[in-house]
């Protein structure tokens, strides 16, 4: 069939496309030629290629628009981070960043799935609201938390470090607005470029299952997708924990990138939010190889273009209003199309005269 | 026994500026169908324009609360026209993104306009205090007027919208956008003219809510913007009186929680509240099931 | 289907009873009763607002009826979610034409086949030997459904992007998808030529008599109706008018008084 083998074309090209940016990057680290910068973006390109393509998940392929999706990447990079200084800090590293990533996928899956239940039978407005004020409950609280552990067990408080009353040998884990400290730091730019690997199959996958065709189908049009018997709230659901699940992913990535993890509004805020939905409209909402391809660019370019920094997030501002009054507005889609169709009929009209 | 009447009236206070915001969330909700995020950004460029006018030019207050309301005014109508009119037929999504981006531009523009630094606003309201039960419970001019304004808002625009052809104009278009254009009702002019109320009233909120907490920076409105709109979702999205009531009671459940619980927690309790609502009685207070048409 | 057997009582498949709903006061259908026998092609006609579409609301569970019980196949759906209606055996198409737009045309068949054809999301995701077989068995289904409406040859352009007619043939394609025991089709033939609508009539019968299902539709061109319903309802401001064979309701006194006005 046309259509199948079209996707597969589709999939195939997005994963060499990742294959070959992993060579270049690679070859350029080892020939010595790459700027520091440069290494030090490698791994924050690969968090941010697997976030913006879990944003395209909800975006994109279920038509809802989240806006915590930093809340997610913080919940599953503070469960990374918890259990890299605990009982992940006995482990070998590889072992310790694999446990840490499904842990951090688990609870950001649990998170997404709480989120979820008040929100998803709701409209879309609704979802964008709460999950936008989920990211800044998560933040929040995070910022107040003291987390500690003796013999007897794990402590909590919303006091300060003291009133965790460790016992002899007690470990601060997470110290309010300071964070915890002393993470392994064994991120490195192939584990990151495993992970988008990772997330890439399960979304591509996914769209073209049974399931996603489901999640697809509700988006298009939630009344004829009850009509047939498909249930909205589950496939809304399954759309809106995987997303959120490799949001964790990300973080667990991001922590294992750090020395100290703080949850601050610049990596965990709104503004993170904004920037991976940056990514997905730039790229073309429901397209996964334009995110991952918008994701590197406006990762790389703000850094080679510093003195455009002041002017980062108001160019964001603007690529988004514009991307979307170009692809949506009627209008601008009418003219597109008769553009288009003049130019395939001036091509139609050559062929024949060349004929 | 004192101290909770003073935080209760300091919360009806803050309420009664989430209320004036989500007066301007509701209308534009319950016309154009939208949720306006840069709604809660035109507060900011409110304070910043009385904020120029008032404290830097050093003109009388009233010139500044005037300016920031045609400032505000005019910046509504512009951004409808430009980022919103042309998107009318176009999915809800692709509307929310846009509007976020709005947002996003307004708070990123005034960064850049007005310095990252946070500027003391001098508020505008020079009225004394009042010492009540015995000087045990002082309010300041600043909360008084806060409540006072809302309760006029609230009277006026009820007025406006059931005794004038424009507002009864909103009234239909809120209810069926193509019978109120079959009844030749001009579509695009009352969105407009919804837009320039809302506007208007979210710099009369800017001027407030910096009166009372006198500072001023890019990322001013958007916080009170986003609870101004749990507020609106609170008390019935589209439903007048439930924006008042909803506001009112958010500003009373943060200030309590502030001062009772947790000042760093507060706002993660209020957007607890709009999970909560949101689980029990999704049309909010007062509002009304929106059926779709099949 | 013979028409002998037609006539025997233990063949209901909907039986409505006394089935109403009110908004804000008015009675937008009050005491409706139909009974449908198995195999049967029937219309629901009436003039414009009569209620015919709120009906199709009601027996799809988009809306909750007020009183009165829809007891299909000898099941009681009264009140179900639209889901569960449509897994008992009720599909239906819509009048203001509603399909999965940005899927290609055999999605939306495929999707349509959700319930029949099932495989976890794990076996999705890991692309399993079931995951396989399984859509190999959609895309044969989907494609032998297509080949009815002639749809195949367009399986894999967007749905969007086909002509009207054409959207509709895809709508009732989806809906037989599911398998269903009654197919509900509201108005078919708007918006069709002359041509298209004949053709439609075909197909029609065609899905009656070659998919094993029942239908009741909502027409308003007379000449589809007369041409191929054995049964009429005629409908006026939310109550029966008139209810029996095609021919005797039309030439009935009343009925010609409804649609023509006094």
């Amino acid at each position: 069939m046309k259509n199948k083998s079209k996707a597969f074309k589709q999939s195939f090209t997005t994963y060499a496309l990742v294959l070959a940016f992993y060579l270049v990057c690679e070859i350029w680290l080892k020939t010595g030629n790459m700027s520091s910068l440069m290494e030090g973006l490698l791994v924050p390109l690969c968090y941010y290629m697997i976030l913006a393509v879990s944003l395209n998940i909800v975006v994109g392929i279920s038509g809802e628009l989240s806006l915590g999706h930093a809340g997610f990447m913080c919940v599953g990079a503070f469960t990374g981070a918890i259990f890299a200084v605990t009982a992940g800090a006995e482990m070998p590293e590889y072992l310790e960043l694999f446990i840490a990533i499904i842990l951090g996928a688990a609870v950001s899956a649990v998170f997404g799935f709480l989120i979820g239940i008040p929100v998803l039978r709701l409209r879309g407005d609704y979802l964008a609201i709460v999950t936008l004020a989920f990211g800044e409950i998560i933040k929040n609280v995070i910022n107040t938390i003291y987390l500690g552990v003796d013999v007897e067990g794990m402590h909590i408080t919303m006091k300060d470090a003291l009133s965790l009353n460790l016992g002899e040998g007690g470990k601060t884990i997470i110290k309010g607005a300071q964070g915890i400290t002393g993470l392994p730091r064994n991120a490195n730019f192939t584990i990151g470029i495993i992970l988008v690997f990772i997330s890439l199959f399960i979304v591509l996958n996914l769209i073209n299952s049974r399931q996603g065709r489901a999640i697809m189908a509700i988006r298009d049009n939630r009344i004829a997708a009850e009509s047939i018997g498909l249930s909205v709230s589950k496939y809304k659901m399954m759309a809106f924990v995987i997303s959120a699940a490799l949001a964790g992913v990300a973080g667990v990535l991001y922590a294992h990138n750090l020395a100290t993890l703080q949850a601050t509004p610049k990596n965990f805020g709104y503004n993170m939010s904004i920037m991976i939905l940056v990514f997905v409209v730039l790229g073309g909402i429901g397209n996964i190889k334009g995110s991952l391809i918008a994701a590197v660019i406006l990762t790389i370019l703000p850094e080679k273009l510093r003195f455009l920094s002041d002017y980062r997030m108001l160019i964001y501002a603007v690529v988004l209003i514009a991307m979307m009054l170009f692809n949506s507005a009627p209008k601008a889609v009418a003219f597109r199309e008769r553009l288009v169709e003049s130019i395939s009929r001036k091509n139609k009209k050559e062929a024949k005269e060349e004929a | 026994m004192s101290s909770f009447i003073t935080y209760l009236i300091n919360g009806i206070s803050l309420g009664s500026v989430y209320a004036i915001i989500a007066l301007g969330y509701t209308m534009v909700y319950g016309i154009a169908k939208m949720l306006n995020f840069a709604h809660g950004d035109i507060i900011m460029v409110g304070g910043f324009t009385t904020y120029y006018i008032a404290s830097v030019m050093g003109m009388p207050s009233a010139v500044g609360v005037l300016g920031a309301v045609v400032v505000c005014t005019a910046l509504g109508v512009i951004i409808e026209r430009i980022a919103y009119k042309p998107l009318r037929e176009a999915s809800s999504l692709s509307v929310l993104i846009t509007a976020i981006g709005v947002s996003y531009f307004l708070q990123n523009a005034a960064l850049i306009v007005f310095g990252a630094d946070t500027k003391s606003f001098k508020s505008v309201i020079d009225i004394p205090s009042l010492s009540l039960m015995g000087g045990t419970v002082t309010v300041s001019g600043e909360t008084m007027v806060t409540i006072l304004s809302c309760i006029i808002i609230l009277i006026g625009l009820t007025a406006f919208i059931n005794k004038t052809k424009t507002g009864q104009a909103m009234l239909a278009v809120s209810e069926d956008k193509g019978a109120a254009t079959l009844m030749g009702i001009n579509v695009n002019r009352t969105i407009a003219v919804t837009f320039a109320i809302g506007s208007a009233l979210a710099a009369v909120a800017g001027v407030l809510l910096c009166s009372s907490y006198p500072t001023l920076s890019s990322t001013t409105g958007a916080m009170p913007g986003i609870k101004a709109f749990v507020a609106a979702v609170f008390g019935g999205i589209g439903s007048i009186p439930g924006a008042m009531i909803g506001g009112i009671v958010l500003g009373i459940i943060e200030n309590l929680s502030k001062a009772y619980i947790s000042s760093q927690l507060s706002d993660a309790i209020v957007f607890a509240v709009l999970i909560i609502v949101l689980l029990v009685k999704p049309t909010g207070l007062m509002g009304k099931k929106i059926q779709e048409k099949v | 289907m013979s028409g002998a057997d037609k006539n025997t009582s233990g063949n209901i498949l909907l039986d409505v009873e006394k089935l109403g709903i009110s908004f804000g006061g008015l009675k937008a259908v009050d005491n409706f009763n139909l009974k449908i026998e198995k195999g049967e092609l029937y219309g629901l006609i009436g003039p414009n607002g009569a209620g015919k579409t709120t009906i199709f609301n009601l027996l799809t569970g988009v809306y909750k009826p007020d009183t009165g019980r829809i007891i299909l196949d000898g099941a009681d759906i009264t009140g179900k979610p639209t889901i569960e209606i449509n897994k008992a055996g009720i599909a239906r198409t819509f009048q203001n034409i509603r399909l999965f737009s940005n899927l290609p045309v055999i999605d939306n068949v495929k999707a349509a086949l959700h319930n029949h054809y099932r495989y976890g999301l794990i076996h999705g995701i890991f692309r399993t030997p079931l995951y396989y077989r399984t859509e190999k068995a959609m895309d044969e289904k989907a494609m032998e459904i297509l080949k009815v409406f002639e749809l195949d040859g367009v399986a894999d352009y967007k749905a969007s992007q086909l002509p009207y007619g054409r959207q509709r043939k895809l709508e009732i394609a989806r809906a037989i998808a599911t398998e269903p025991k009654l197919l509900l089709l509201d108005e078919p033939a708007a918006g069709m030529n002359p041509q298209e609508t004949h053709e439609l009539m075909e197909t029609i019968k065609f899905v009656r008599d070659n998919f094993d299902t029942t239908i009741l539709l909502i027409e308003h061109d007379m000449k589809l109706v007369s041409g191929i319903c054995e049964k009429l309802t005629v409908l006026n401001f939310g109550r029966v008018l008139k209810q029996g064979e095609t021919y005797d309701v039309l030439h009935d006194a009343e009925v010609i008084k409804a649609y023509l006005g006094d």
